[in-house]
């Protein structure tokens, strides 16, 4: 399984960094807590991005490339963060021949990242999926559950801005 | 003392769909009403009948409330709790009679069930061990300890004839047997509780209708087997689960039914409690172990088996949860009164979670040799909507489909696997005549090619290789030689893939093409999907009586492949078409077809 990793700078708190440097103090003479330590790792943060990877290494005693393997090989440990508003733009065939291409390169211009990656102040984060079942509408984007349809670029900038504020 | 009890379901189904505001809103309810000391609201686990959730039952009438909502809440505490009258209206059909009501174990829905692994599923609190031991909880721990040898715990064990309901069926007691006989400083006892096949959810009610009964299959595990620790690997994506199990360790440990010197004795026993991450994988026993042990979870080669080297390379003995919530009924009752259910050479019962085309979906518990029909007709009530049963799916990614053909086969492990399917671990997924069996095939491939650890070869690529031509053949391209080749690759990644998992990824594609042959064919030959699912190989028409010339779907097709006159029937270009089904959506007149 492929999984994007954020180039967003580590943002965090002495605070979370205390609430892990605890979990790891309870665990570290059991290596076979590293999942757990992780696990707990994910809730601090929303993510595990490799200073707090590096902070688990260092803490339990684990060479860095094994927990970097146990994070890349398991579902539900997260490299890149997910914004507060998850877009998501429909990239099936019957929106993307109406367009949705555009309305996601307008997308990614509006908030200076890229597909599958999270905006600074981690408040968007965009992702390309199939089709949602949405055709009739397409092209169609979602911001986490909210539906948009017939969309063109020119639209985007307004859809956003609800968010932005 | 109550004079009345309200128990309401609070597995994942109906929890989903609001019964904890439910049993909130009965609570305030209640005592609003001064009834909170007569009435007291019991929140269990799973009933089964999950399609008519929430469910709410209502003893001492055991009056049977299905799809009740938060609005309801007044209106039963009200008129039967308050004043006595059941609120008719919420009552499931099936249990009304003319003047009074029909017991649940009378509909056809509970009528063929017999329920061992489930007993104590829907009718206690899951979190209090007192209802627990009230019904017969820890007694057969009591016995093991106090009157059987561990030699004994097996011998009965292995005469029940239980095997594995995880989906191999290998027989528990030989398992308990083989690490036994291995001394080692320290041996472990493992429940696989990582249900990873989707559609399958029978582990998790058990882990949330009863979970103490897997405390104590455990620890009579570890009793026969020698082992003084286990650990309960369970999946993350099961918090209510993974809580009410947490609750259960403790309470037994409070209880001195967990810990040191058990039962004054001399045997001490502890549980762990381990969460999955999503890896499908982690379901094949040793991988299960490898995570366990903080690792990415590969399978590794077997020999030596678990029972020699298993978790932290100890003797280590694993089970899934429902054969361990068999456990302690067989060492109450005895073996006889477990291989008494059941066929000769697969005793006792199966759960099934039953879902996709079925009326009644939800969790059933079957003696085995029960009918596909009869679990299908009797117990699911069919299919919706008069729609025709194509084909039940039993054992997720692992395993195949069972025809209409056979649906009189009785099921048990070995009838199962003659006819190229698997018993898996409960998940029976019932598909009618819309399901294109080619897709089917796909769908589950795809979750194996997504799923693949990629520690060995022919799982990792051939899996992938399998899923191009798939790709080919739903998207009209396929010839009848890449239908070979499919069942080639399909044999060489069944016979020398490293663990369960690509041993049994090839299955669901064997099994569509012994028994829906002629629907590959369809796709190859004809390039058509005969049951309308594949998309590339479908073409749109219009039905120039029915077209009334509007132009709407002309408007409205963003490909420009529609093309006619105002008032005239319009034509599709089915070169240009895109099949997106924009204009089938916009014609109000029924004109236009996908065939």
């Amino acid at each position: 399984m492929l999984k994007k990793i954020s180039k967003i700078p580590f943002k965090g708190t002495p605070e979370q960094e205390a609430q892990l440097k605890a979990v790891i103090e309870e665990c570290k003479d059991n290596k076979s807590m590293l999942m757990h330590v992780m696990q707990q790792a994910q809730a601090i943060y929303g993510y595990l991005p490799f200073e707090v990877q590096t902070m688990i290494a260092d803490g339990m005693d684990i060479p860095l490339e094994k927990v970097y393997g146990v994070s890349t090989f398991y579902a539900q440990f997260a490299l890149s963060p997910k914004g507060q508003y998850n877009v998501s733009v429909c990239l099936g065939t019957a929106c993307y021949v109406k367009g949705s291409q555009d309305v996601l390169d307008k997308i990614c211009e509006n908030l200076g990242v890229g597909e599958g990656e999270c905006t600074e102040d981690g408040v968007f984060s965009i992702e390309a999926c199939r089709c949602i079942g949405a055709c009739g509408l397409a092209p169609v984007i979602t911001v986490n559950d909210e539906v948009y349809g017939k969309l063109t670029a020119d639209d985007v900038d307004g859809i956003l801005a609800k968010y932005k504020a | 003392m109550y004079r009345s009890h309200v128990l309401v379901c609070g597995g994942t189904g109906c929890t989903s769909s609001h019964s904890a505001e439910i049993i909130a809103a009965l609570e305030s309810e209640l005592k609003a009403k001064g009834l909170e000391n007569e009435i007291k609201v019991v929140k269990t686990g799973c009933f089964g009948l999950c399609a008519l959730g929430p469910i709410m039952i209502v003893y001492p009438e055991g009056c049977f409330y299905s799809q009740v909502t938060v609005e309801d809440v007044p209106e039963i505490v009200e008129e039967h709790l308050l004043k006595g009258r059941m609120v008719k209206r919420l009552l499931y059909d099936e249990t009304v009679m003319k003047d009074e009501i029909k017991p649940l174990s009378e509909t056809n829905f509970y009528k063929k069930q017999k329920r061992i692994a489930l007993r104590n599923c829907g009718v206690i609190d899951p979190e209090n061990i007192d209802e627990y031991i009230a019904m017969d909880g820890y007694q057969a721990l009591a016995k093991c300890l106090t009157e059987l040898k561990p030699e004994d715990v097996i011998q009965i064990v292995k005469d029940s004839g239980l095997r594995g309901r995880g989906g191999g069926g290998f027989p528990t007691g030989l398992k308990w047997s083989f690490t036994a006989k291995n001394n080692a400083d320290q041996k472990y006892v493992v429940c696989n509780a990582d249900e990873g096949d989707p559609g399958a959810f029978m582990d998790r009610s058990v882990l949330e209708g009863d979970p103490h009964c897997i405390v104590e299959a455990m620890t009579i595990c570890g009793y026969a087997t020698g082992a003084t620790e286990g650990y309960v690997y369970v999946r993350a994506e099961y918090p209510i689960a993974v809580s009410r199990l947490q609750k259960a360790i403790e309470q037994a440990r409070e209880y001195g039914l967990l810990g040191k010197n058990i039962f004054n004795s001399g045997f001490d026993f502890d549980l762990h409690i381990r969460l999955g991450a999503g890896a499908f994988v982690c379901g094949e026993e040793t991988a299960l172990m490898t995570s366990i042990e903080g690792n990415r979870g590969e399978p590794r080669p077997r020999p030596p088996y678990p029972a020699v080297k298993g978790l932290f390379a100890k003797p280590t003995t694993e089970n899934n949860v429902e054969t361990f919530a068999n456990i302690p009924q067989i060492i109450l009752n005895g073996a006889e009164f477990f291989n008494s259910m059941g066929t000769e050479k697969s005793s006792g019962t199966k759960v099934f979670a039953l879902g996709g085309k079925i009326n009644n979906t939800g969790l059933v518990e079957i003696p085995m040799g029960t009918t596909l029909r009869e679990i299908i007709e009797d117990i699911g009530g069919g299919v919706p909507n008069g729609k025709k049963f194509k084909a039940a799916q039993t054992g997720g990614p692992s395993g195949g489909c069972i025809p209409a053909s056979l649906m009189d086969t009785p099921i048990d492990y070995d009838n199962l696997t003659a006819i190229g399917c698997m018993m898996g671990s409960g998940g029976l997924i019932v598909m009618d005549e819309d399901n294109c069996m080619v897709d089917i095939a796909k769908f589950f491939l795809n979750f194996t090619v997504d799923e693949s650890c990629g520690k060995c070869t022919p799982c990792r690529i051939g899996t992938k290789k399998m899923m191009e031509i798939l790709d080919k053949i739903t998207s009209g391209k396929g010839t009848l030689e890449d239908l070979d080749e499919l069942e080639r690759l399909a044999y060489y990644i069944k016979d020398n893939s490293l663990c369960g998992l690509g041993q049994t990824a090839p299955n669901p594609v064997l099994a569509t093409l012994r028994f829906f042959k002629d629907e590959y064919i369809a796709h190859v030959v004809d390039k058509k999907c005969p049951a309308g699912v594949c998309k590339a190989l479908l073409n749109f028409s219009i039905d120039a009586d029915k077209c009334k010339g509007c132009t709407a779907c002309a408007r409205k097709c963003p490909a420009g492949a529609i093309s006619g006159t105002v008032k005239n029937p319009h034509v599709i270009d089915t070169d240009k078409c895109l099949k997106c089904g924009v204009c089938m959506d916009t014609c109000r007149f029924n004109a236009i077809s996908k065939k």
